[in-house]
């Protein structure tokens, strides 16, 4: 016989007060235990360590200004290398009295952009189209030129954080929608569409993403027929598209799993055909459902857009890389790389935060 | 499309229906007509077949043989033949199967503006109606998942209804809701009886069925074990599986 007894086991809390002193605050959650105690110190003495030398390089004895690396004497970082070769990790070898161009189009895509962001804008769908059929044909005449009064510029020439925005935007907008197409591939009923989807997914996923680049820089101009030459940018945009199309197909595939077949059903007795079910009632929670995963999937891509570097193009990295090789700046790759690394970062960070607010703005108190 | 001529044909037909899922004989010979207005109330016990013969009417569900026609159109792998039929027949699920991410409105107007090409305000204003008639037009801008079981299943009623179909299909509409719910489900359905909509229900609801049912259905290992009027039937069960299975069900 089990004995019923009520035993005491933890003393009754204490109401929960509603001003918190500093010192309470600290003891609750820093100190709570010898443990915590030991934690909070080693945590103290490492940030004591890393953090005053790390101020002290970056910012306090650090040199910002002059133009040479005689110019820089203080011990702490060089920034001035940053900043004389700020051009060159921004535009790559595009010549100087062209980069207005550039400028140019990137505004154009922040002012059309910019409505989409505002809640109350109400022709947002309309401005999207707008921009995702119209805005690449006009950046493409500014960025190589050739046309409209515009000096040609040899994409050979295009290069920096230029480069990076141009691979890895050209890479999510048309990974996303391939992607999608993939996936419905691989969940089709027709065994031929089923099994090309597979067959792509799978021979795009089983091979780094580096092959495919050398692939398309090397391989590709050997079976292509005398004369006819790709771009070479071109080709390792494809190259990029399509890679992170098969990993988009898997993210969104499992989203589309998650969908309740009674969905499918509902739609179906509705009497909606396939694509209108698709588009209406299944994607539209099949997506939601795998922001995260999609975010994720672009994040990577963005990166990867580092690896052009492999077949001599210089995006971000590249430039900074090349920049380092330069005899008179030789000695400041920390700098460099510290530089790089921050852009990347910004990008990637405003991916991640963007996906938050969307996947809060796309709650409709619902879970599934 | 070819109607029968008269108006007394059946709209629905099945004749000599089988189904099978792999091995598995669902469907035996199911033999059924339905008149137009007339309140059918299918029911038996639970893998009997009930609710994978009505999902055959509306194709969710592929027989293998016999004929199925409705309202003068036979259901063939013609998706154009599908579509129409999906058009006129309404269909009520047993989990609601509203989409989530849609509001209220959204739910009830979507067929209508993309597949009847119904214009957008026009279609709000019918939904409106009928969300009026199903008591609940406050809900309108809400989501699914913030109404409750009873409100959810008036909407996806509703939602049928927005696309004037000539036929509504029931599938256990009230096995999902608490006991407290039911009711109010089968008020909106009582009112769609008395105005003269064709209706093929699956449902234990023998209390509904009595007053509302023209005709019973009584079905146990795929196949149709009895017909007849809710009198008959309920008082005068001619098989034993019948009886068998109305005296579990009214026991309680």
């Amino acid at each position: 016989m089990a004995r019923t007894e009520i035993r005491e086991t933890a003393p009754s809390l204490a109401p929960p007060s509603t001003s918190v002193s500093v010192l309470a605050w600290l003891r609750q959650n820093l100190f709570s235990s010898p443990f915590n105690t030991i934690l909070t110190l080693l945590c103290l003495w490492l940030l004591y360590k890393i953090l005053p030398p790390l101020v002290s390089w970056a910012i306090l004895n650090a040199n910002f200004v002059g133009d040479s690396r005689a110019d820089c004497v203080a011990g702490g970082a060089c920034w001035v290398f940053v900043k004389a070769r700020f051009g060159q990790f921004m535009y790559g070898f595009y010549p100087a009295d062209q980069r207005w161009r550039i400028d140019v189009a990137f505004l154009i895509l922040i002012v059309g952009l910019a409505p989409l962001f505002v809640a109350r804008f109400r022709y947002k769908i309309a401005l999207a189209a707008t921009l995702l059929i119209g805005y690449p044909v006009v950046a493409f005449y500014l960025f190589r030129g050739g046309a409209f009064g515009l000096s040609e510029v040899e994409t050979s020439h295009w290069g920096g954080l230029f480069l990076t925005l141009v691979v890895a935007g050209v890479g999510i907008v048309t990974s996303l929608p391939l992607g999608i197409l993939l996936a419905l591939g691989r969940r089709s009923a027709m065994p031929v569409v089923r099994g090309v989807a597979i067959v792509f997914i799978e021979v795009m996923r089983g091979m780094p993403l580096i092959t495919v680049l050398f692939m398309a820089s090397v391989m590709l101009p050997l079976f292509l027929p005398e004369g006819v030459n790709f771009d070479k940018l071109l080709r390792a945009l494809v190259g990029v598209a399509l890679f992170s199309a098969a990993y988009m197909a898997e993210v969104v595939r499992g989203g589309l799993q998650a969908i309740p077949k009674g969905q499918y059903e509902a739609a179906q007795a509705l009497g909606l055909s396939y694509w209108k079910m698709m588009g209406l009632i299944v994607l539209p929670q099949a997506l939601k459902i795998v922001i995260p995963g999609i975010v994720n999937t672009l994040i990577a891509l963005f990166k990867d857009t580092t690896l052009v570097l492999i077949i001599g193009l210089f995006d971000l990295l590249g430039t900074v890389q090349a920049a380092l090789t330069d005899a008179s700046w030789i000695g400041f790759a920390t700098e460099g790389y510290v530089f790089a690394a921050l852009g990347y970062w910004i990008f990637c960070f405003g991916m991640s935060r963007y996906s938050v607010y969307v996947e809060r703005k796309l709650h409709t108190g619902h879970r599934r | 499309m070819a109607t029968n001529g008269s108006d007394d044909a059946p709209i629905i037909v099945l004749r000599g229906v089988h189904k099978w899922y792999g091995q598995f004989h669902v469907l035996k010979d199911i033999n059924l007509d339905v008149g137009k207005g007339q309140k059918i109330v299918v029911c038996g016990p639970s893998g009997s077949g009930k609710s994978t013969m009505i999902r055959c009417i509306n194709r969710l569900e592929e027989h293998q043989r016999g004929h199925i026609v409705v309202d003068g159109i036979e259901i063939t792998n013609d998706v154009r033949n599908v579509d129409a039929i999906r058009r006129e027949v309404g269909m009520v699920f047993q989990h609601f199967n509203l989409f989530p991410h849609l509001t209220v409105l959204e739910n009830l107007t979507l067929a209508p503006i993309w597949v009847r090409k119904t214009p957008k305000a026009e279609a709000q204003a019918m939904a409106t109606k009928l969300l009026e008639r199903v008591g609940i037009p406050e809900q309108a801008q809400k989501y699914p998942g913030q109404l409750s079981g009873g409100q959810q299943q008036r909407v996806a009623i509703a939602r049928a209804l927005c696309m004037t179909p000539k036929i509504m299909l029931f599938d256990e509409p009230t096995s999902a809701l608490d006991p407290e719910m039911i009711k109010e489900v089968l008020d909106v359905m009582i009112e769609l009886a008395d105005e003269g909509m064709t209706m093929v229900c699956v449902t234990h609801e023998m209390g509904f069925a009595r007053s509302v049912a023209d005709l019973m259905v009584f079905m146990d290992q795929g196949e149709v074990v009895e017909k007849n009027p809710p009198s008959e039937f309920f008082s005068n069960p001619v098989s034993e599986r019948t009886k068998l299975f109305l005296s579990q069900i009214l026991s309680h």
